[in-house]
């Protein structure tokens, strides 16, 4: 992908002081070349997009939900009509133009919360399969690479694999609900018994992919060349490995937060309504709350606004995921090409 | 070359033994994990206990880890998971629940298969256009709900416009036969009570779909890109030329070689059924052990059970390891490439 611009260009030979002053406007060669590339990487990009309407739909909400919760951080006012404990003067007001969520049994004002707790909730899908990327990741890398047996390193990517299945047979919810039960309710402990569970995914993912590019042709040059071994790793490997592992990390950014928003549904793992306006809710509590308070059918809108935040907010990263994910598979983009389903300049770019 | 019986047998249990080191793992994994998380499991049990237990309680837990981890495998292979903070048993209840949530995870694989599978197919037969995208947005939809509202939405609102009860196994708790089994299908049958039966069945919809709307998208997206790999090859076009009809080229040749990589998906699965149970059977009052584990962290007012959702965890942990096992000993049947020896 995006190699073909990448191709040597056959230059005529210059004399030496050409030389010289080519050497001088190097830099900014070099820059225009990155802008070339950097614009060649878009052509593909938009074409991936084009390829399937979903995939656009998914990539245009996606944006749209992290510009919201950006403007969420810095300006609030600007989407949140009201604060997280600003109490309106209606109680249980069906949605309307002026409430689109409607309001609660104290008034508080369901689709403000619902924005309050849009930096909150992305964050936390962000920051927790972020962290089991790069810490699965990094495993999978080693577990990949250094799997000679009877090395040190085999001994250490058997012990990876090993521990990679016990914590895959857990299954997440149950454990982080049963981490979050004993040690108590909050933030910080349902993160961290989310990624007790979360990191074996990345260790299969990333030392599939390295153990399927390790003995390819490039690998042995490199290693021919006299390449260190740290600096293939890096160099060439992570770089081909980082693909599927972006794709597989957009997916799952969707997957953490339902399973994050289940963990704060079942054990209440945010106050909500929040204690301090400083404070923000999070969806999941938002719809325990509710469950308790109100009944569904006299007041459906207030499990149906953080619900359907969650489902939209997962729907798009889902969207945008499994469609990059069709395109990426070497196997699906065959095949997708011959279907004539790319568009001609897509199937070229993507060749 | 080796596919005879004896071989299979091998096969089969050279995959039993790999379990035992999973199984010990998960047993020590759960126990220091909860163990070295909780914070004064007794204060926060023993609320209306007398001093005494409070006091055999505290004396356990100041006992080193290693001595209680002992304890604890020790009375884990006699069968013994601990007891409530009421001085129940917790594996009596383990024993009774556990049919009811195999039933639900059963049912819900079958209509994984039974729905998810063929519409796999039909997206894959119409590979970028509007049927594909449609099927796209049903799985990814499943995958994007929430749990509690796609149980709560489908008991308030789909039930009763479909005429389906959304409480329980059965309609009255007092059933007129002998639970042998506990698996609400089967003790109806073994009495021979038809109208119970019919009851059982219409019971068990609900819940089970739900389950399998929710964990559908796997199912569905792994059938259809194997059969988007399988259809351009040349056994399909010839079954095609043979004159035979789309159907029978769909369903006998492209997806019963498509079919071997979706098994092994099946598996990977079981963790997402196994934990959805928990909140689909407290809204469904579906007596299995999702509820009992719902119950037992202290969700909805309920007081911490801590020995019922240890052994929950491992309970669930190891039927994800059986069905890991499943899978793969399926996808040794199905593929004939796999030697057995």
């Amino acid at each position: 992908m995006g190699t073909s611009t990448e191709g040597r260009v056959v230059r005529p030979r210059r004399s030496v002081s050409q030389r010289l002053r080519t050497a001088g406007t190097r830099f900014r060669s070099s820059s225009v070349r990155a802008l070339k590339s950097l614009g060649a990487r878009l052509r593909v990009f938009w074409a991936i997009l084009r390829a399937n309407p979903l995939t656009l739909v998914g990539f245009v909400l996606v944006t749209a939900i992290c510009v919201a919760a950006l403007v969420m951080l810095v300006a609030p006012s600007w989407l949140a009509p009201y604060g997280p404990l600003q109490l309106t003067n209606t109680r249980y007001a069906p949605p309307s133009l002026q409430h689109p969520m409607g309001t609660d049994s104290i008034g508080l004002d369901v689709y403000s919360n619902v924005m309050y707790a849009l930096p909150l909730d992305l964050g936390l899908g962000i920051f927790i399969a972020g962290v089991s990327m790069l810490l699965g990741g990094g495993l999978g890398l080693v577990a990949g690479f250094w799997d000679d047996p009877g090395t040190f390193g085999g001994v250490g990517s058997t012990v990876i694999l090993r521990l990679t299945d016990i914590f895959l047979s857990f299954p997440s919810l149950i454990l982080a609900l049963a981490i979050v039960a004993f040690t108590g309710a909050s933030v910080w402990v349902a993160i961290i018994a989310v990624l007790v569970t979360w990191w074996p995914n990345y260790v299969r993912l990333v030392r599939g992919e390295v153990l399927a590019i390790k003995h390819l042709p490039y690998i042995q040059a490199a290693r021919a060349a006299g390449v260190t071994n740290g600096r293939i790793l890096l160099r060439h490997i992570v770089r081909n490995v980082l693909e599927p592992v972006i794709v597989y990390f957009t997916m799952d950014i969707g997957t953490v937060l339902v399973v994050f928003s289940t963990i704060g549904f079942v054990t209440g793992a945010l106050p909500f309504p929040v204690q301090t306006a400083s404070q923000r809710p999070e969806w999941g509590s938002m719809l325990a709350h509710y469950h308790e308070t109100a009944l569904i059918t006299s007041a459906p809108w207030l499990v149906l606004g953080p619900g359907g935040a969650i489902f939209v907010t997962v729907l798009a990263f889902s969207l945008l995921g499994d469609g990059l994910r069709d395109v990426l598979d070497p196997r699906s983009r065959r095949v997708m090409a011959a279907a004539g389903s790319l568009t001609s300049s897509g199937s070229k770019a993507l060749e | 070359m080796g596919r005879g019986a004896s071989d299979l047998l091998i096969f089969v249990g050279k995959r039993l033994l790999q379990l035992i080191p999973v199984v010990l793992g998960v047993v020590v994994l759960t126990f220091f994990i909860t163990h070295v998380t909780a914070i004064n499991i007794c204060s926060q049990w023993y609320i209306h206990a007398d001093k005494a237990t409070i006091a055999r309680c505290n004396a356990q837990f100041a006992q080193p880890i290693l001595v209680q981890f002992f304890q604890y495998l020790g009375q884990l292979l006699q069968g013994n998971l601990g007891s409530s903070q009421f001085g129940q048993p917790v594996a009596p209840f383990i024993a009774q629940y556990l049919p009811a949530t195999v039933e639900l995870v059963l049912a819900a694989l079958f209509l994984m298969i039974f729905v998810g599978i063929p519409l796999g197919v039909i997206a894959a037969q119409s590979s970028g256009r509007w049927a594909d995208h449609l099927v796209r947005i049903f799985y990814l939809s499943g995958w994007a709900t929430p749990t509690y509202l796609g149980a709560v939405l489908a008991a308030v609102f789909l039930a009763p416009a479909l005429g389906l009860p959304t409480q329980g196994m059965y309609s009255s708790p007092n059933v007129p036969f002998h639970q042998w089994t506990h698996f609400s299908l089967i003790d109806p049958l073994l009495a021979l009570n038809g109208a119970w039966e019919l009851d059982a069945l219409a019971h068990l919809i609900m819940p089970a779909a739900v389950l399998a709307f929710i964990n559908m998208g796997i199912a569905t997206r792994m059938t259809r890109s194997s059969m988007l790999e399988v259809l351009p090859l040349d056994f399909v076009k010839s079954a095609r030329m043979k004159g035979l009809s789309e159907f029978w080229v769909m369903y006998k040749h492209a997806l019963r070689n498509a079919l071997i990589t979706t098994t092994t998906v099946l598996g990977v699965t079981a963790g997402g059924l196994l934990a959805g149970t928990v909140v689909i059977e407290e809204v469904f009052a579906w007596p299995g052990i999702g509820q009992y584990a719902y119950q037992s962290i202290g969700a909805g007012g309920y007081p911490v059970n801590y020995d019922a959702a240890v052994a929950v965890v491992i309970i669930f942990a190891i039927g994800v390891v059986i069905a890991n096992l499943v899978a793969d000993v399926l996808y040794g049947v199905l593929d004939p490439r796999v030697d057995w020896r």
